[in-house]
């Protein structure tokens, strides 16, 4: 099978399925699932049935749904963290390639010193004053993510600002905005789509580690992270309840993964120069 | 030489003064006012002006960064909001707790993921390197707590070869210790050890598209010969970077890995203070990391310089 006129690896087409699984899933969740989102239908954890394919929670509501809900929530605050860091970092990275000077060395020290701690240090710091809620969350994880996206975005421009046509829009009076939206970004849109799966995957793991430590994304909505957290107790019982929700954020980072291992591979050289990308 | 390690270890001085104004800027500026950050909506006005008082808000902000500098470096932190303890005593043991957890992984991780790395670049396109990529991706992939749970019930529950809640206690026999942090160790080890495996890999693989390599290939040296030789003394300096990033990932796994196994370390510790929204807490917890953080990443700077063959003579 072809992809774009390439060939497509089994293991990427076993991610690109799961993704649209998620995908669907999440777009479509009040219609698939089950039962409502809150409704206790069962007891507490109990064992998967066919009416209830994956058991019970914690509090006797249907694994499954929760599990669809979960991912729906969990999937569309990563998105919108790894939209929002790339619309900064972006934004950032191509105004310091093609401006320079001051504005230059004033992002890049500052992204020196916001790497030089642990993101995660640093979430916990601003979670910490300014309390859990989505749209901080939201807010924090996407300027410490686009701090990466940042060293990118430079990297790219500052290789496209000595090409020959940039220079000769910016010789014949285009703005800034013109350079970086219409020479700048079209060429480098190929690394830029690969580096979103990945952010998006580090994201996902980043707000599913937050709500696992009851610091993310807060009840009564339902989050992947979150759920591993309230079922973590049924592990001492031998029950296998927090690890469905562990293997929905497992399965869907495993996708993206391979499908950006695969996009990868496209572009690489044959033979040990590939892993210099 | 010791010009350059001079340098980096100024660097390193400067971006720890960097990152402790930061911290500061973010928990004690950023907000406007700590007090009614922390105590919400409902505070009542009288309530807002004692807590002001008891965060010390009422001195200006550069007066109270400097005193809080110099408090640290004194090795004073402040006391607790929430329960009045001296934070400098219930930081030191639990980093203790925290370093040994980190530092029992790094030992089993380094030597493996190294070894394997350089193995997969030997082998580089066979089935050991294809089944080291497929499975590093995997590993990279899974949530830090979801590998956790999966030993939990494969080596605690199913099989009762080791505790699933680490405790650790004072006065701990050493033996006693390491069996209680196997199964926490094991887990970071899994999810370090992928990270540094690709990247030794792909910095092997790096070097081994230079110029020089082809000419020792041309002379007829082995492939195996040729990576132990001539390829790993210039692949070294990336590789301890390498490390040294990954370090990273071991302190960002410790908070994950801590709550999943209840272990008393500075993870746990930073964890419950956020949701207290204990700042001062915070603030000690942050500054300790990112200090630990920084001080490895220096090291690791400094040994890339000593261990680099170009710099060690004089020009």
């Amino acid at each position: 099978m072809k992809l774009f006129g390439h060939k497509l690896t089994v293991s990427a087409a076993f991610g690109m399925a799961v993704i649209a699984l998620f995908v669907i899933v999440s777009l479509f969740t009040p219609w698939l699932a089950p039962f409502p989102e809150s409704a206790n239908v069962g007891g507490t954890w109990d064992e998967p049935s066919m009416t209830m394919w994956f058991g019970g929670d914690q509090i006797g509501r249907d694994m499954l749904t929760r599990m669809m809900y979960g991912a729906r929530m969990t999937i569309g605050v990563a998105l919108a963290i790894t939209s929002l860091s790339f619309l900064i970092g972006i934004l950032s990275g191509f105004v310091s390639a093609v401006v320079g000077s001051w504005v230059d060395i004033f992002f890049s020290r500052l992204v020196d010193v916001m790497l030089s701690i642990p993101g995660l240090i640093f979430a916990l710091i601003i979670l910490g004053v300014f309390g859990s809620s989505i749209p901080v969350l939201i807010l924090t994880i996407a300027v410490l993510d686009s701090t990466r996206v940042f060293r990118l975005a430079r990297a790219l421009g500052i290789n496209l600002t000595v090409m020959e046509y940039v220079e000769a829009a910016r010789l014949r009076g285009e703005g800034l905005w013109w350079v970086i939206t219409r020479e700048i970004l079209p060429n480098a849109w190929a690394p830029l789509v690969s580096e979103f799966g990945l952010r998006f995957c580090f994201n996902f793991l980043f707000i599913a580690g937050l709500s696992f430590l009851g610091l993310g994304i807060q009840p009564p909505y339902a989050d992947l992270g979150g759920m591993v957290r309230e079922n973590a107790a049924a592990i001492n019982f031998g029950m296998m309840a927090p690890i469905y929700p562990a293997t929905a954020i497992a399965l869907l980072t495993v996708s993206v993964n391979l499908v950006v291992d695969w996009m990868l591979s496209i572009d690489a050289r044959p033979s040990g120069a590939q892993a210099e990308l | 030489m010791a010009k350059l390690i001079l340098n980096r270890f100024l660097l390193g001085l400067l971006t720890l003064f960097a990152v402790s104004v930061l911290i500061f800027v973010c928990t004690e500026i950023l907000p406007g006012d700590v007090a009614s950050a922390v105590l919400g909506m409902g505070a009542t006005p009288e309530a807002l002006v004692i807590f002001r008082k008891e965060l010390g808000l009422d001195v200006p902000a550069y007066l109270r960064y400097w005193n809080w500098l110099v408090g640290a470096l004194h090795g004073d932190l402040g006391v607790a909001l929430t329960n009045k303890r001296v934070i400098i005593d219930e930081i030191m043991p639990r980093l203790g707790n925290t370093l040994f957890l980190a530092g029992y992984a790094a030992l089993v991780a380094i030597p493996l993921a190294v070894g394997l790395g350089i193995l997969a670049a030997i082998n580089e396109g066979k089935l050991t390197d294809k089944l080291a990529n497929i499975s590093t991706l995997i590993a990279i992939s899974l949530p830090e707590f979801f590998i956790a749970y999966l030993l939990i019930i494969f080596m605690a529950v199913n099989v009762d070869w080791f505790p699933s809640l680490s405790t650790v206690y004072k006065g701990m026999p050493f033996s006693e210790r390491v069996y209680q942090t196997t199964l926490p160790a094991i887990t970071l080890t899994l999810l370090v050890a992928a990270h540094m495996l690709r990247m030794t890999r792909s910095s092997v693989l790096a070097v081994m598209s230079t110029p020089y390599i082809e000419m020792a290939f041309l002379k007829g040296a082995r492939r195996k010969r040729v990576i132990v030789r001539h390829a790993l003394p210039n692949a070294a300096a990336p590789i301890i970077t390498v490390i040294a990033l990954n370090m990273a990932y071991l302190v960002v796994g410790v908070v994950v890995i801590e709550a999943v196994f209840v272990y008393p370390g500075l993870g746990q510790l930073m964890v419950d203070a956020v949701s207290k929204r204990d700042v001062p807490v915070i603030q000690a917890c942050g500054l300790v990391f990112a200090t630990v953080f920084v001080t490895l990443n220096t090291l690791a700077d400094i040994l890339v310089i000593v261990v680099n063959p170009r710099l060690r003579h004089k020009r």
